[in-house]
């Protein structure tokens, strides 16, 4: 029953990416270049609505469905890791024109070479993980 | 029933994801896309190359299947729901054309000279989609999270570390767009 939930937000989430248009080449290009409001518009209605509800889900203490502790930790605290993970990751989402969330949306719409960027993103992220101690964070 | 194959605005589309987000907390996990590919890693043996992927995948096995929702999303979406175009602001088509020789904007959902299949018979292609999707993997591992992750989940819990994050994403973005592209396409 869980296994559904998460199948049906996990399509209900690529039709939203898709349907916006998130998921475009395009669309990041423009937003980079400040030639459109709509991905910003798409980023921050999401962050008002976002923080209006979790702040009503901290001061009313409401519970997941199963009772279990909310998943809001706070993330550790730090400087380096967020700015250059961040920059690294900047980098790469503008010369694919496609973040970790889109990329599977694409596969989907049938796009074969999203596949490569797909398998790039699985390297990069085994590559962390072999120099992650050696990296400042 | 136009407002199917219409692209859908920025405030329904927002709204939605913060919706995706709130379902996910209340059946009591994190909106993030990008932890799946270190459980991915860890499923397929990464864990006999490095600490990071020794952990109890299979109890992160649900961002996996959230990932194949995406994918069937993104099915549905592209076969039922649109017609694989996108418009943009004409004054970055007609820039995108003139500097880059990319044309399709308007006509297509991704631009074919990237990511038409024949053009992966170009190493350069290659490259650019590789490269892109590696520092998008390493990046979003080394911040701790990705658009999803820092930029609506932790942005929306006031997190100072997502804030540096989302700067550092633009930084990246704005880098890579206006000073890197000029130089290799």
């Amino acid at each position: 029953m869980r296994y559904i939930t998460y199948l049906v937000v996990g399509i209900f989430f690529g039709i939203v990416m898709f349907k916006s248009e998130a998921a475009s080449w395009f669309r990041i290009y423009e937003m980079f270049y400040f030639g459109s409001f709509h991905m910003y518009g798409i980023i921050g209605s999401a962050l008002v609505l976002g923080v209006i509800g979790v702040q009503i889900i901290k001061r009313k203490n409401i519970k997941p469905l199963d009772g279990s502790k909310m998943s809001l930790n706070p993330k550790n605290k730090g400087f380096s890791r967020y700015m250059y993970g961040g920059i690294i990751f900047g980098l790469g989402w503008a010369l694919s024109g496609a973040c970790p969330g889109p990329m599977y949306v694409l596969a989907g719409a049938g796009y074969v070479s999203i596949l490569v960027v797909i398998f790039g993103a699985l390297l990069g992220t085994f590559l962390y993980g072999l120099i992650k101690d050696k990296l400042p964070h | 029933m136009n407002w199917i194959y219409e692209p859908w605005p920025w405030y329904i589309a927002g709204p939605l994801i913060a919706l995706v987000m709130f379902v996910l907390l209340l059946v009591g996990k994190q909106f993030g896309m990008s932890s799946n590919l270190r459980t991915a890693c860890a499923a397929m043996g990464g864990g006999k190359s490095a600490n990071f992927f020794r952990f109890d995948w299979k109890a992160e096995r649900w961002n996996l299947i959230v990932v194949l929702g995406a994918v069937i999303g993104g099915f549905i979406a592209s076969n039922y729901m649109s017609n694989n175009t996108v418009a943009i602001n004409p004054e970055i088509a007609q820039q995108l054309s003139e500097d880059y020789q990319i044309k399709s904007a308007g006509d297509n959902y991704l631009p074919p000279e990237i990511f038409a299949t024949e053009m992966l018979s170009d190493p350069f292609i290659i490259a650019v989609l590789l490269i892109g999707g590696l520092l998008v993997g390493f990046g979003a591992r080394y911040a701790g999270g990705c658009t999803s992750g820092h930029a609506i989940s932790g942005l929306s819990n006031l997190q100072m570390p997502s804030l540096i994050a989302v700067i550092g994403f633009f930084i990246g973005g704005l880098v890579m767009i206006h000073l890197i592209f000029p130089l290799i396409f």
